[in-house]
């Protein structure tokens, strides 16, 4: 069950003839050279997958690699410009809100989004809270993270 | 790797009854939350999928000539959070909506497909039951509606027809216009996590008197339910504290939780009962009655 589907991906437009049973963490993965979209739980609670299709927040390992054909998809690989990190990944740095790393992908995709949509507006921590808790973080860095995505905001 | 057998994805409802007709024992997929999951856990032998993820026609969220707020089986509960006419007229189900999963789980997840799973826990159920909502069915034969107190049949069993899908959801105006609700979700975590128990409650109130009250759960029952006796002996009411208890101990009579693995019988009935008492207040309060 073979089928050509083609997005633009990171801003570049790619084209693949995947298995239609495969996920889309698995074409990202396995097809486009995508390593940053990590594999922690699979079903959708862990967040380490997570990209933008269309700037919306999705878990990869539970979204058909069929339902990106057409769609803009982003990932971590694509928010650096230039050799210059994005404004969310530098506020990670800057905050140490990074432990082992495995999560941090997922994470920056999930404020990313979180903050293109709340821009210079006043969340609370409930609010920051709310928005990133379909990503799990085992070395829970959580207070750093909490940070971070305050300065992104800032910025 | 998903593990079915055969993959069809119709761009039209009429193709997809058409297929649902021709493969009887296909599986819709439309947000995929739970569906893939499964299909993970392998728990499908040989399955046929018709994906009506695409499909347009099921995304809507409207208001029509009649003030009926009509809302698409596609539509995801980001969609509905987002949605001004939601916000405006039933907020209550942007409470629910947002209680559900995490935010890449809302992201996707179709109010359909938490209602077509037929599970007593769906975080939109016990507020579609208290709106008394109409879902709009179509098959091979047509279109019908039926209210959705009728559509569960058990625990996962719905009153889906052979060859029907759920086109979307219709609330009257007389069933949101002047009514107050709100939502709680009772579970151990604030996030990604199933309820222990869901209380959803609208109301109708002129001078401290109810005009119509309404309270349904989620898992109080094998399927999401409304405690119609509790609101039967509510209605031409005063606001009293003495009410607020009345109505607790009347819920008790009416509601059959279970024991799992989740939460003891006992303390389901417990949150069961100080639910309808906090959930019907927290309304009041908002609405600026004393209590």
């Amino acid at each position: 069950m073979f089928q050509e589907i083609s997005f633009i991906l990171n801003g570049k437009k790619r084209k693949f003839n995947i298995d239609v049973r495969k996920s889309l963490f698995e074409i990202l993965r396995e097809y486009a050279g995508i390593k940053s979209v990590k594999q922690g739980c699979k079903v959708g609670e862990c967040g380490a997958c997570s990209v933008l299709v269309d700037d919306v927040l999705i878990d990869s390992c539970i979204f058909l690699g069929l339902w990106a054909d057409g769609k803009k998809i982003k990932t971590l690989e694509g928010q650096a410009k230039q050799g210059k990190l994005s404004k969310v990944q530098q506020a990670y740095v800057n905050e140490g809100a990074i432990q082992c790393g495995f999560c941090t992908p997922g994470f920056i995709m999930a404020t990313t989004s979180f903050v293109k949509k709340n821009k210079q507006k006043n969340v609370t921590i409930d609010e920051i809270k709310k928005n990133h808790a379909g990503n799990l973080c085992r070395c829970t860095g959580y207070q750093n993270i909490l940070k971070a995505v305050k300065k992104s905001l800032r910025n | 790797m998903f593990d079915f057998e055969k993959y069809i994805k119709p761009e039209t409802i009429d193709e997809t009854i058409k297929y649902i007709s021709e493969n009887s024992d296909a599986r819709l997929i439309a947000g995929g939350t739970d569906i893939l999951i499964n299909l993970k856990k392998g728990k499908f032998e040989n399955l046929t999928l018709i994906d009506i993820h695409d499909i347009k026609e099921l995304k809507f969220i409207k208001i029509d000539d009649n003030k009926n707020i009509l809302i698409g089986s596609g539509t995801t509960f980001l969609n509905i959070i987002e949605s001004d006419i939601i916000k405006k007229h039933i907020p209550m189900l942007i409470k629910a909506a947002s209680s559900v999963g995490g935010p890449q789980i809302r992201n996707i997840a179709t109010i359909g497909g938490n209602i077509c799973n037929g599970v007593t826990s769906a975080d939109s159920a016990s507020s579609l039951f208290a709106l008394n909502a109409v879902l709009i069915l179509k098959g091979i034969n047509g279109k019908r509606e039926i209210p959705i107190s009728d559509f569960y049949l058990g625990h996962g069993k719905v009153d889906l027809k052979e060859t029907e899908i759920l086109i979307g959801f219709k609330i009257t105006p007389n069933n949101y216009k002047g009514y107050f609700g709100h939502y709680y979700k009772y579970a151990m975590r604030n996030s990604m996590d199933i309820a222990t128990i869901g209380c959803a409650v609208s109301l109708k109130i002129n001078h401290g008197v109810f005009q119509d009250y309404r309270i349904a759960y989620g898992v109080a029952a094998p399927v999401p339910m409304r405690c119609l006796k509790t609101e039967k002996a509510v209605i031409n009411q005063k606001i009293s504290n003495e009410l607020l208890n009345k109505i607790s101990n009347m819920v008790e009579k009416e509601v059959n939780p279970r024991t799992s693995w989740r939460a003891s019988k006992e303390f389901r009935m417990n949150i069961i009962k100080e639910l309808s008492k906090r959930v019907t207040k927290k309304i009041l309060i908002s609405v600026g009655e004393k209590i």
